[in-house]
């Protein structure tokens, strides 16, 4: 996503990113960032939230306005309502993404091969 | 409200939000190496105050229009774990709940099948547009989908979508955009 808002600040556009990892958007040059410690998938908060929602996105359209400078954060100091033990497995995908699958895999491979190698010698 | 801080972007210092909190502690060390672009930082200061801008709205969550478009390649990525599908689709505003199609793999999709605007927020930024707080919510949304293979290969975002999706922003008269990343 970086990689967009600096293409649209470049195309003439203003832009910001409200994320949950400001520190990556920020590392990675995003314009303006607005950090938000929610968990993934949710960066306006939970569904319903009318009035939660309508908050963040009024901050973060603000900061259009108000930024000064390339490179500006903005940390909103919202809170997530559900324990993190809670959050950080609900956001998460109820499979491991194909990724994850495939790097679990080699790597019981790898431990798998070793082990016979070891057997061998 | 006066946790607020509003700083230039110095990553290491100590923040407010923790970025990794939803993480595994390994992704600390893996972002912390990530280098930063060669080139400055872009900047297009607001041209119109945000009463009379016009906003358009892009997530990475990749989400699509059920009757309009099909979804994002999700059956290659299962296929082949190390590529993410570039493409893009536009949700126009005007779009209803029921029309949100989802399958992004790496995050759970329910909430925002439930609701969309945890990650688009088109039905709030309507509302401010009718109260006036921003001229105008652009007439196209556009969802892209982050995953964007291993390692990411954004070359056809850069080339090919990015451009692509800034005319049509042009076209329609957009002067800000908020980007939603998942």
């Amino acid at each position: 996503m970086p990689v967009l808002a600096r293409l649209f600040e470049a195309a003439g556009f203003s832009t910001v990113v409200l994320t949950m990892m400001p520190a990556l958007a920020t590392a990675l040059g995003c314009p303006r960032t607005v950090g938000i410690e929610y968990p993934f998938g949710h960066p306006l908060g939970l569904p319903g939230d009318v009035a939660g929602q309508t908050a963040v996105l009024r901050e973060t359209l603000r900061f259009l306005a108000t930024a000064a400078a390339p490179g500006a954060l903005l940390e909103l100091p919202y809170a997530w309502p559900q324990p993190q033990d809670v959050a950080y497995k609900a956001w998460q995908p109820r499979e491991p993404s194909p990724i994850v699958a495939y790097r679990r895999e080699l790597a019981a491979r790898e431990a798998r091969e070793r082990r016979e190698d070891n057997a061998a010698t | 409200m006066e946790a607020w801080r509003c700083t230039m972007g110095d990553v290491w210092r100590k923040a407010v939000v923790d970025s990794f909190k939803y993480l595994p502690r390994s992704f600390r060390e893996r972002y912390a190496q990530v280098a930063p672009p060669d080139e400055p930082i872009p900047w297009t200061p607001l041209r119109v105050p945000l009463h009379e801008a016009c906003i358009a709205l892009v997530t990475t969550a990749g989400i699509w229009r059920k009757d309009l478009d099909p979804p994002f390649d999700y059956e290659r990525e299962k296929r082949e774990p190390t590529w993410g599908d570039p493409s893009y689709r536009v949700i126009p505003r005007d779009t209803r709940q029921e029309q949100i199609g989802a399958g992004h793999l790496h995050i759970n999709n329910d909430d925002l099948l439930a609701d969309v605007n945890v990650v688009l927020p088109i039905h709030r930024a309507e509302e401010l547009e009718r109260t006036g707080e921003i001229g105008a919510l652009a007439p196209s949304a556009y969802s892209f989908m982050g995953f964007q293979g291993s390692p990411a290969n954004l070359q056809p975002w850069r080339d090919v979508y990015g451009p692509e999706v800034a005319a049509r922003m042009r076209a329609e008269g957009v002067d800000a955009v908020l980007l939603t990343p998942v």
